[in-house]
C-alpha cells in the first residue's frame, strides 16, 4: 500500500485506453481538463474531445444529444458542478430518457482541500442515487477506477462515477481484480462487526480493522464500489453475520452509502448501525488530512463507531 | 425560390389537419398546451411534410434528419405531425395525457417512435441538438438537426450556452426556429422578461439569422432552403407567429397557453378549421 494514485489520474489513463478500444467514446469537459485529467484523452483523440467552456448545463445536454446519436459520452467536471449545478439537465435530459451518458466527476468530497466548501461536494451520491435509471459507482482506488470506467462504457444507460483529487493507496491487485458492477467486494473477513465503505474510506476502514484486530475485534470490511444498485445481498449477509454495521464514506451521512445501507437494513435485517461521514455540514478550507480529521473521516472515527455499535449489539 | 402552388396548398391542408388534431386531442385530454402548439403548426408541418429526410418505417435510421422540440409543452403539434406522417395511428392521439398512454404530457423519446429527444424542462433542447450534430460530424453523416425553441424559453441561460457552442463548433446543420408568438404563461414576454432584440442577439452569438412570418408556408420553406446553403454557422429562423393561430378565440390570448377547450369550444374551433373554411 505504499504507492498512492488519485482516482482522477486513473480515470484519465482509463479514458485513453477506452478511446483506443471504442471509437464511439467521446469526452466532454467544462474548462477543467487539466484537473479532471481528460486532457490525456484530448491529446490522443482531439476530434472526439469537446471542451465546452464553463457551461456545465450545455455540457450535459450536449452529451445527451451525442448519446442519442449513438456515441458513448463521458462528461467530466468537479463533482459539485457535475451534479448539483446540472441536476435538472441530468434528470430530464439524461436519466429520464435513459441516455447512455457517463458522468465522471472528480474532486468529490472534502479532500478537495484548500478550495473550501464551495468546491467540496458531499451531497453528490445522494443526488445521483435518487434518480431512476442512474447507476452510481464510487471506486476506492486506481485499479477499481480503471475497471469502473471500462465497465461503465459497456453498460447501456446513465452512470455516475465519483472520483477524487488526492492520492489514495492502491488496494487491489490489477492482475487479479475483477470488477462486477453491483457486487460489493469483501476486503477483509470478520465476524464481530461489518464496516461497509466506499471511495477513500475503504482504506480508512481497512486501517481501522487492522487496529481493531489488535484489540481482539474481528471486522468484516466491504468495499461497495457500486452504491446503486446496492448489493443488497452482501449488505444483509454482512449484517446477519456480524449483527452490527458501520458505514464509512467521504459524503454527507444523509442520502449516501450510509443512507442506502440504513434503508436496506431497516427493511430487511435491522441491526445497530452507525454512519461515519460528514455530519450534515459544509466543509472549509484546509489540507485534506486536516479536513479528514476535523470532519471525522478517519480510522479513529470508524473505531469509535465500531465500539458504539458493538455496545448496542449486546 | 419558386414553390409550386400545389405544394403550398398540400402543406396548408396538412397544417389545418394538424391544427384540428391539436384541438381535438387537447380537448379530449382536458389539459395541455394548445396555444404554443398552434403557433408552431405551420413550421412543424413544413418540416415533416416537405423538408425532413425521414422514414417512419425506420425511426432509428442513422441518416435521418432530426427534430428536437425544445419547447416540449407543444407536444400536441409534434404528436399530430408524427401520427399524420405514419409513425403511429392517428387514433392514438386522443389518448394524450391519459394513464398508460405513450403520448405523455411532454415528449418521451422512449415511448414514441419519431420523438428524438425527451423535452419538457425548458432550455435544454438546443444542447441536445448540438450533440446530435457533433455526432453527425464525427460520423461523416450529413443529416440536419432542426430545433424549435419558444420565445419565453430563451429566457433560460442554457439556451445561450448552447447558442455559443453551436457557433463555436460551426454546426451549420443545426437549424433552429424561434416560435416568436410574444406570450408566456404569466403574460406578454415583453412585460415579463423582455428578450430585447432577438435577431440581433442570435446574430451576435454567431448565428445566421432570418426573420419570417411563421405562418407563411412559402416563407418557411424558403428560409429553410436558405439556411441549408449556410456552411460555416448554425441558422436561426425567427418566426413571428400568433399564439393560438387558426382558432379565433385562442389567438393572442395568453390564457390559452395551457388550457383545454371545452366540448363546445372544440366544435367551434373545428368549424373554423374545416377544409375550405380558411
Amino acid at each position: 500500500m505504499s504507492k498512492k494514485i488519485a482516482t482522477r489520474e486513473a480515470y484519465g489513463a482509463a479514458l485513453v485506453e477506452l478511446g483506443r478500444l471504442n471509437p464511439n467514446v467521446v469526452v466532454l469537459d467544462a474548462d477543467l481538463a487539466k484537473s479532471t485529467k481528460t486532457i490525456d484523452f484530448s491529446k490522443e483523440f482531439p476530434q472526439r474531445f469537446f471542451d465546452v467552456g464553463i457551461a456545465e448545463q450545455n455540457m450535459i445536454g450536449t452529451a445527451a444529444g451525442l448519446a442519442a446519436a449513438g456515441k458513448v459520452p463521458f462528461a467530466s467536471s468537479f463533482a459539485v458542478f457535475a451534479t448539483g449545478r446540472v441536476y435538472d439537465q441530468i434528470r430530464n435530459s439524461v436519466a429520464y430518457p435513459r441516455l447512455n451518458v457517463k458522468i465522471a466527476a472528480t474532486h468529490a468530497g472534502i479532500t478537495v482541500g484548500e478550495d473550501g466548501a464551495s468546491h467540496q461536494m458531499v451531497e453528490d451520491i445522494a443526488l445521483m442515487r435518487v434518480l431512476p435509471n442512474m447507476t452510481v459507482l464510487v471506486p476506492a482506488d486506481a485499479v477499481e477506477t480503471r475497471a469502473a470506467v471500462l465497465a461503465a462504457a459497456e453498460m447501456d444507460g446513465p452512470v455516475y462515477i465519483r472520483l477524487g483529487r488526492a492520492g489514495v493507496p492502491v488496494l487491489h491487485d490489477e492482475n487479479t481484480f475483477r470488477f462486477v458492477p453491483g457486487q460489493a467486494v469483501t476486503m477483509r473477513e470478520g465476524g464481530d462487526v461489518a464496516v461497509i465503505a466506499c471511495g477513500i474510506m475503504v482504506t480508512a476502514a481497512l486501517e481501522a480493522a487492522e487496529q481493531l484486530a489488535a484489540e481482539g475485534v474481528s471486522v468484516l470490511v466491504l468495499d461497495v464500489h457500486t452504491v446503486k444498485p446496492l448489493d443488497v445481498r452482501a449488505v444483509v449477509e454482512a449484517a446477519q453475520l456480524t449483527g452490527a454495521v458501520v458505514t464509512a464514506e467521504e459524503h454527507s451521512i444523509i442520502g449516501g452509502l450510509g443512507g442506502a445501507v440504513a434503508e436496506t437494513l431497516a427493511e430487511h435485517y435491522p441491526v445497530p448501525v452507525r454512519r461515519v461521514g460528514v455530519a450534515d455540514t459544509f466543509g472549509e478550507s484546509g489540507k485534506p488530512d486536516e479536513l479528514l480529521k476535523k470532519y471525522g473521516l478517519t480510522p479513529a472515527e470508524i473505531k469509535l463507531a465500531v465500539h458504539e455499535v458493538l455496545k448496542r449489539k449486546q | 425560390m419558386e414553390i409550386p402552388t400545389e405544394t403550398l396548398e398540400r402543406l396548408k391542408d396538412k397544417a389545418r389537419e394538424i391544427r384540428r388534431h391539436i384541438i381535438t386531442m387537447v380537448g379530449a385530454a382536458g389539459s395541455g398546451h394548445p396555444g404554443g402548439s398552434l403557433s408552431a403548426a405551420d413550421i412543424v408541418t413544413a418540416l415533416y411534410f416537405a423538408e425532413m429526410r425521414i422514414d417512419p418505417e425506420r425511426p432509428d435510421w442513422p441518416e435521418r434528419d432530426r427534430f428536437v422540440l425544445s419547447k416540449g409543452h407543444a407536444a400536441p403539434v409534434l404528436y399530430a405531425a408524427l401520427a399524420e406522417r405514419g409513425y403511429f395511428p392517428t387514433a392514438d392521439l386522443n389518448s394524450l395525457r391519459q394513464l398508460g398512454s405513450h403520448l405523455q404530457g411532454h415528449p418521451d423519446m422512449r415511448k414514441v417512435p419519431g420523438v428524438e429527444m425527451s423535452t419538457g424542462s425548458l432550455g435544454q433542447g438546443l444542447s441536445a441538438a448540438n450533440g446530435m450534430a457533433l455526432a453527425g460530424k464525427l460520423d461523416g453523416r450529413d443529416y440536419r438537426v432542426f430545433v424549435m425553441l419558444g420565445d419565453g424559453e430563451i429566457q433560460e441561460g442554457q439556451v445561450w450556452e448552447a447558442a455559443m457552442a453551436a457557433a463555436h463548433y460551426k454546426l451549420h446543420r443545426v437549424i433552429a426556429f424561434l416560435d416568436y408568438n410574444g406570450l408566456q404563461i404569466d403574460g406578454p414576454i415583453a412585460e415579463i422578461m423582455s428578450p430585447g432584440s432577438v435577431a440581433d442577439k442570435w446574430r451576435a452569438f454567431g448565428w445566421e439569422v432570418q426573420e419570417i412570418d411563421g405562418h407563411d408556408m412559402a416563407a418557411i420553406l424558403t428560409a429553410i432552403s436558405r439556411a441549408g446553403a449556410v456552411r460555416d454557422k448554425p441558422s436561426m429562423i425567427v418566426a413571428h407567429t400568433v399564439k393560438g393561430k387558426g382558432c379565433s378565440f385562442m389567438e393572442n390570448q395568453v390564457g390559452w397557453h395551457g388550457a383545454a377547450p371545452k366540448p363546445e369550444q372544440v366544435e367551434q374551433a373545428l368549424r373554423e378549421l374545416a377544409p375550405g373554411s380558411c
